[in-house]
């Protein structure tokens, strides 16, 4: 299905993935702006690493790997609608989504093993930015897990085209990205 | 008037879309026309600048009678003042400028202007309304919870707005700053089909240095908008947390600093100021050409000026913090950067100015507004100057002299170019026309009483008069001040009355103004080539362009104006 | 128009009055020039019957030459500005003398607590003496001020000594002046600090030197003649 805007590109790039680009780059400044502070609050002060290494690194590594697989699955997901097959993009789809859930749950038991343990975002400033961070992140998340939802809800009735998927994707991936920062700054320092 | 180019029709798909009968809902509330939707972003900015316009009035008879009872509202209480400030600034910031010069105009111009049939993403247009309305509500409602609305000022600056127990605000706070973020969320949805638009909807020929510049103005606004706010989302989040969960960003007892609020949030300011003030700067780009019936004056170099100043806008925000405990040192080289902004602005008015040269000019209300805009900016970029020297900073930083400086650039732009804008597009939006004997008592009554009520804040602010002080009497050293405080808010109030004379005139206009024709102007753009108000679809055929946007008095036509989409039929001989 | 500012009675005072006064008399000329320009095309110009406009891009150079040549003016201007600003900048932040006398400010809603550190020059001693919103200083000696909040951000704002600096809770941070005539002066706060915001004020009392030291003996009364003078010409703790 052609969207009216579709039909006038005239730059050769359709218009979603330039709006899609364009949303992604206000969200780099987002979370660039809350890592950017992350890391310049890390190096002014002392103790981080005593208070991050209250974080589990192996369960935020199986964390990595899941998001990691869904960034893949979304891949999959994409060439299996570009090639007309509509199982393997409903299959991937589906995949994808039960992937981010997995994040979600996996960080929703460290987050409740933080907090039984003590650990809230008032508990200093390494645990507020842990929680701003990674919960921000988490929202991304479920917007992605909804909007792939709505993808997997559409594609039964075939209304999904190749074009779409792609958006999604791109967002899928960024939010991934984004991960890839937090990872590592938050939970391997 | 015009002809439409006969040349190569463009998409091979229906060009005119024909909905038949549409329900009242589909074409006045939940449309997705940009002009309807322009028209809503027009008439709910219109509805908050009478709040914000109220507040105002609330606080300079506070600020000239002291202690007495305002007509229309009661005794103003030190908590109310500071509401008082902080919603005033707050909503005509991003409830009316915003709205208004970039919702409303950008909507309606671009597609327009561009030779498309709408925007990319109407229904995400529509969405990015609502959802500035939402946010409105959201706004107004904090007026009325327990512990009143905001009162840390348009600013915010934690602590003070971090901890409830230091405002006695609670709900108030929290719901200013969803109200903040609701609103960021619409501007970036239109400022992504703003740019979507721009980029893949321009018709043929309509090549980036054929657009007229209220386009270039448009996007470049939308651009900054988007790439500046991610850190203040960032921050207005963390400061979300600060008073609900309990942690300490900004808090130093926490472990927090107070100054890491004031470099989020003034990263954005600074953009932020110049995403109000460009699409205005597009207004009066627009109508000089075609009041003095002559191109533009530079039409590239104020492009590249603007990127210029688009960028530097992000190197120049710690000149709001010079005393804020910052480093020293760190003021040179801001205080550089800020004074090197003065360039590009410069080229710009100089163009304006050389735009007139030479030209056949006519000073309908449109033009009047267009000249004001000028002198008005003039006089505030200028006082800009004494802000960014450093220690010229010291003895101005939170005095009026910087409240005159803001209303001046920032009023140049929405009064003086809003108004050149709302009344030279209004014969297309509604396709009737104004009246111009109201038009020209409306624009002197607003040039005098403007300069009656912002000129005198420099004299008070270099004789020390502090912002946000809800009483000067409290002072010796400002009750000499205060004769010209009561000028000041008298002057005030009758810039309030002399928009009278302006809704007046719509009200007329609307239902009586003599109909519009299509190009009652004799403009260039293609907007003037559409029906006035244009159809749904807005063109019969889309249009094909084939030179830029200011060729008027061109020696390749008879006539003093050439439309962007005529096709000129080579003469023999 | 500058002679709206408050009389200064501080020894960077005019450094800082004298940038004031450049800045203005550079944008009072460039405002002449531009709405001078501005008015002069309104009228030459104006429509006239017969008269068409000429069609001028300012695409040549040698048009665009007359907003280019200007632009670059202001720029030189700016940096002139600029440079010169440095200088006073640097004077009243960066190049700060030695102190004669120190005091401790700390900015509370909606007071000035302000310590003294008694003639033995020392703070945290028996002789520190707090008296709120009354700042009491010889003239021409250096003052330092260390500034601290106990709650929000406040400013320190004395109009007549060409100061103000921010006060950030949870830092200390210097300010200094040298004040040249003796008087009283408002000391208000100039940040947005909460609904007592209006109308936190304090004073500045600039003594001469005797009144300085009648001030001394009537609030550090036990201590000896010797130990007050020591006290007026200060030890120069770093």
């Amino acid at each position: 299905m052609k969207t009216h805007a579709a039909t006038q590109a005239i730059s050769g790039i359709p218009p979603g993935k330039i709006a899609v680009w364009w949303f992604l780059a206000s969200e780099v400044m987002l979370f660039g702006g809350l890592i950017g502070t992350y890391i310049l609050a890390r190096l002014g002060s002392a103790g981080w690493s005593a208070e991050a290494a209250h974080l589990s690194a192996p369960m935020a590594a199986i964390n990595t790997f899941v998001l990691l697989t869904s960034s893949m699955t979304m891949v999959m997901a994409f060439a299996a609608v570009e090639k007309g097959d509509d199982r393997g993009l409903r299959t991937f789809l589906l995949l994808t989504i039960l992937l981010g859930l997995a994040f979600l749950g996996i960080k929703a038991y460290e987050y409740s093993s933080h907090i039984m343990a003590g650990f809230t975002p008032s508990t200093g400033s390494f645990w507020s930015f842990y929680y701003t961070m990674t919960g921000l992140h988490a929202l991304h998340v479920l917007a992605g897990i909804m909007i792939n939802l709505i993808l997997f809800l559409m594609a039964r009735g075939r209304l999904v085209n190749g074009h779409r998927v792609e958006l999604a994707g791109l967002y899928w991936h960024f939010v991934d990205v984004v991960w890839i920062f937090l990872f590592p700054l938050l939970y391997l320092t | 008037m015009t002809d439409s180019a006969t040349g190569v029709a463009a998409s091979a798909h229906a060009t005119q879309v024909h909905h038949g009968e549409i329900s009242f809902w589909r074409t006045y509330i939940f449309s997705t026309d940009h002009k309807m939707i322009a028209k809503q972003y027009l008439f709910l900015g219109l509805f908050m600048a009478l709040v914000g316009g109220f507040l105002a009035y609330v606080m300079r008879w506070q600020l000239a009678f002291p202690d007495t009872a305002v007509p229309g509202f009661g005794f103003v209480g030190p908590e109310t003042y500071n509401v008082l400030v902080t919603m005033h600034g707050t909503t005509m910031v991003f409830f009316v400028a915003m709205p208004i010069l970039l919702g409303a105009f950008g909507n309606f111009l671009i597609p327009l202007m561009i030779g498309a049939r709408d925007m990319a993403f109407p229904r995400l247009n529509m969405l990015s309304f609502w959802t500035l309305a939402v946010g409105s509500l959201i706004l107004l409602s904090s007026f009325f919870v327990p512990g009143g609305a905001a009162s840390a000022g348009w600013t915010g600056y934690p602590p003070l707005s971090a901890r409830p127990i230091y405002t006695g605000v609670t709900w108030g706070l929290n719901l200013w700053l969803l109200a903040h973020a609701i609103e960021f969320a619409s501007f970036l949805m239109g400022g992504v089909n703003f740019l979507t638009t721009a980029i893949t909807m321009r018709a043929p020929g309509m090549t980036f240095f054929r657009l007229p510049l209220v386009i270039w103005q448009q996007l470049t606004a939308a651009i900054l908008f988007l790439l500046s706010v991610g850190p203040l989302i960032a921050a207005t989040v963390m400061l979300l947390m600060d008073r609900i969960a309990g942690t300490s960003f900004f808090v130093p007892s926490g472990g927090g600093d107070p100054l890491l609020w004031q470099h989020l949030f003034w990263f954005f300011g600074h953009p932020e100021v110049y995403v109000v003030l460009l699409p205005a700067v597009g207004f009066v780009a627009e109508v000089l050409p075609v009041f003095s019936r002559k191109p533009l004056f530079g039409y590239r170099w104020i492009i590249y000026s603007t990127i210029t100043a688009g960028i530097l806008s992000f190197m120049v925000w710690a000149h709001h913090m010079f005393l804020s405990g910052l480093d020293p040192r760190l003021a040179m080289p801001f205080s550089l950067t800020t004074i090197l902004i003065s360039v590009p602005f410069a080229i710009l008015v100089f163009a304006m100015i050389a735009t007139l040269w030479g030209g056949s000019i006519q000073f309908a209300t449109p033009m009047l507004y267009a000249l004001g805009f000028v002198a008005m900016f003039i006089v505030g970029g200028l006082t800009g100057i004494f802000n960014g020297s450093a220690p010229a900073n010291i003895q101005v930083h939170a005095t009026y002299f910087v409240v005159g400086h803001f209303h001046y650039t920032l009023l140049s732009g929405i009064f003086f170019g809003g108004f050149a804008g709302i009344y030279f597009w209004f014969p297309k939006m509604f396709g009737r026309m104004m009246n111009e004997r109201l038009g020209k008592i409306h624009f002197w009554l607003t040039l005098i009483f403007f300069n009656a009520t912002f000129f005198p804040m420099h004299l008070v602010g270099l004789g020390g008069m502090m912002r946000r002080i809800a009483n000067p009497l409290q002072y010796e050293f400002l009750q000499s001040l205060q004769p010209i405080n009561v000028f000041i808010t008298i002057s005030a109030i009758g810039l309030a009355l002399s928009q009278l004379v302006f809704l007046l005139n719509v009200g007329w206009s609307l239902v009586a103004g003599r109909k519009a024709e299509r190009n009652p102007w004799q403009a260039t753009t293609l907007e003037w080539a559409t029906p006035s108000p244009p159809p749904h679809g807005n063109f019969d055929a889309l249009p094909v362009v084939y030179r830029g946007p200011y060729e008027y008095s061109s020696p390749e036509a008879s006539e003093d104006w050439l439309p962007q989409d005529r096709l000129l039929v080579a003469r023999s001989g | 128009m500058l002679r709206w500012l408050p009389e200064n009675v501080s020894t960077y005072g005019g450094d800082i009055d004298s940038i004031i006064g450049f800045i203005y008399y550079v944008t009072l000329a460039w405002f002449v020039v531009t709405i001078g320009a501005l008015a002069l095309f309104l009228i030459l110009y104006r429509r006239r019957e017969g008269r068409r406009a000429a069609y001028i891009t300012g695409e040549k150079l040698s048009e665009a030459a007359w907003i280019l040549i200007p632009a670059l003016i202001v720029l030189l201007l700016d940096l002139w500005i600029d440079f010169r600003g440095a200088d006073a900048w640097a004077k009243v932040k960066l190049r700060v003398p030695p102190a004669d006398l120190r005091v401790q400010v700390t900015a509370k809603q909606f007071n000035w607590e302000i310590v003294y550190p008694g003639p033995d020059g020392q703070f945290g001693t028996p002789d520190d003496l707090q008296i709120d919103n009354e700042l009491h200083v010889s003239v021409n000696k250096v003052v330092r001020i260390a500034l601290r909040s106990k709650d929000v951000i406040h400013s320190f704002f004395l109009p007549n000594l060409r100061l103000k600096q921010d006060i950030i809770p949870g830092r200390e941070i210097h300010a200094w002046f040298q004040a040249t005539k003796p008087g009283v002066y408002e000391m208000p706060c100039s940040e947005l600090c909460g609904f007592g915001h209006s109308g936190m004020l304090g004073h500045l009392t600039v003594h001469s030197a005797e009144e300085y030291q009648q001030w001394v003996r009537e609030h550090w009364p036990s201590e000896e003649k010797t130990s007050t003078q020591s006290l007026a010409k200060g030890d120069n703790h770093r």
